[in-house]
């Protein structure tokens, strides 16, 4: 796993080439086709070498298809509402992409609720687009409106750990209180439990947790919660 | 960038509801203070002062001027502070925002208004010469309480400044350079500071001391509370929100005291720790 710069040219070939994030390809007329890197971060790729990508780190969210994001909703625009998911622009979400939605029947959202939703659409100098129902089974899945809870900001890097099934931190402390979490790759994790205190204790784990906020390891987690009062 | 939302219903009724089970966001206490940080560079007069993640530079710069004619035995302290949307996305450079005009005004009184350097000491030759101070502040991270911390900076900073020694023999002024004699510091009346509480919109719910960013924006009205250690109040500002009972307000000045005594010691201390730490030599 090297460390590259931006900038910095990288040596991947395979038949089947797929660039993940930090990754450009650049032609030029004397080479062919090159490779560089636009991100700083660790240089990784797949085990058939087919897949590469650069492992970084940032708090702004660059909007992509296909990825989970917690949004607020800041107005209502025509038949749908414009949701701030904390990207350059704000992103619209129209009012019948919603499971079971029609014309007569669509949800009820205020300004200032709070929705995990998926970017349908994303290019670089347009408006992001949601929508809350998976892509294939187009049913909710989880998505649209949340209630109660509360939302904890991270880093692009935290969401990504806590979405990797092996990471310790979610079943950590779901062994100490039951609780219900959505992950929005957007750097925006919405917790419920309970209690309150239990919420609190949850978003200061993953404060601490958090690469930016020092990468708190397992031990140390446990060593914390128990400085809490839970 | 346009301003950003406030912040989202669940959040809104979550920090509600955590408030009137008296718990933070960060698990502080209603009435905690988050503990200051204070980084001296290596310049004398520059310090950065962190509350969390809320941090503010803070420099002194000396310099001799003629004296207005309307006060020609006074020297002059100005302060400027201006808020860049470094400090957080929703200040914009160039139009002052409700925040910053009340940090501006809240900063001329604790730091100007209310005498904290005397200013006939400023004074080198009687309507020739004359110090001036400028105190500038940069905030560099807002999350919550700017005024408390910028209030703090501010004046150890002033604290931990050493202007050049001057010697005035009839009208010659001869100002001396630090490594000729010993830089002199700025006599100082006193040492206030600035505490911040934040009242919410359901009057059941505590004040709470040192607000963070998200509990500031939701809450209701803000009073700042500025006193020195020998618990003499120089400031209070209340720019409307709730109403207040006036024993309401006492409390709250009482608890201010007793962490105006606290943060004098740390500053003291810190203060104490930095000089040793600097190469004095004494000929």
């Amino acid at each position: 796993m090297p460390l590259v710069l931006p900038g910095e040219h990288i040596p991947a070939q395979h038949v089947n080439l797929k660039l993940g994030p930090g990754l450009l390809q650049l032609s030029s007329v004397e080479e062919g086709l090159s490779i560089i890197s636009t991100r700083p971060g660790d240089l990784t790729h797949s085990t058939n070498r087919s897949k590469w990508w650069i492992e970084s780190n940032s708090r702004r969210y660059v909007p992509a298809a296909q990825e989970s994001v917690i949004g607020v909703v800041i107005a209502r625009s025509g038949e749908g509402w414009r949701v701030d998911i904390g990207s350059a622009h704000m992103a619209s979400l129209d009012g019948l992409a919603f499971e079971g939605a029609t014309k007569r029947n669509r949800p009820n959202l205020k300004v200032g609720s709070l929705l995990y939703a998926r970017v349908s659409l994303a290019h670089k100098d347009m408006e992001p687009e949601l929508e809350c129902f998976d892509a294939q089974t187009r049913k909710a899945e989880g998505f649209g409106e949340l209630k109660g809870g509360f939302v904890v900001r991270c880093s692009l890097k935290m969401c990504r750990m806590l979405l990797d099934p092996k990471h310790f931190l979610l079943p950590l402390l779901g062994a100490r209180f039951p609780l219900d979490t959505a992950t929005g790759l957007n750097g925006k994790i919405w917790i419920t439990t309970k209690e309150a205190r239990h919420v609190i204790a949850a978003s200061r784990c993953v404060e601490a947790v958090d690469p930016d906020g020092g990468g708190m390891t397992e031990v140390g987690v446990k060593k914390f919660l128990s400085t809490m009062d839970i | 960038m346009p301003r950003p939302p406030s912040p989202s219903i669940p959040e809104k009724d979550f920090l509600y509801g955590a408030l009137k089970q008296a718990l933070r966001l960060d698990g502080r206490a209603p009435l905690e203070m988050r503990t200051p940080s204070l980084d001296f560079g290596p310049e004398l007069g520059w310090v950065e002062c962190a509350l969390g993640k809320t941090r503010v530079l803070a420099q002194v710069d000396a310099k001799m001027v003629k004296p207005p004619p309307e006060r020609p035995l006074e020297g002059i302290i100005s302060i400027h502070s201006e808020i860049s949307p470094m400090a957080s996305s929703e200040y914009e450079p160039g139009r002052p925002s409700d925040e910053e005009v009340a940090i501006t005004r809240m900063l001329d009184k604790v730091l100007r208004r209310s005498d904290v350097v005397d200013k006939e000491s400023l004074c080198v030759l009687a309507g020739q010469r004359v110090w001036h101070l400028r105190l500038t502040l940069h905030c560099l991270a807002d999350a919550g309480n700017m005024l408390d911390c910028a209030c703090l900076a501010g004046v150890v900073a002033l604290k931990h400044f050493r202007r050049p020694e001057v010697e005035v023999v009839g009208d010659e002024v001869t100002v001396h350079r630090p490594s000729e004699r010993a830089p002199v510091p700025l006599s100082m009346h006193h040492t206030p500071f600035c505490f911040t509480f934040a009242y919410f919109p359901d009057p059941a719910t505590p004040p709470v001391l040192d607000p963070s960013h998200l509990e500031q924006q939701l809450s209701a009205g803000l009073v700042s509370v500025a006193l020195n250690a020998q618990r003499e109040l120089c400031v209070v500002q209340k720019a409307g929100g709730v109403p207040l009972a006036a024993d309401e307000l006492l409390r709250v000045v009482d608890v201010a005291v007793g962490k105006a005594k606290e943060l004098d010691k740390i500053v003291e201390a810190r203060l104490k720790e930095d000089w040793l730490g600097r190469h004095v030599e004494v000929r």
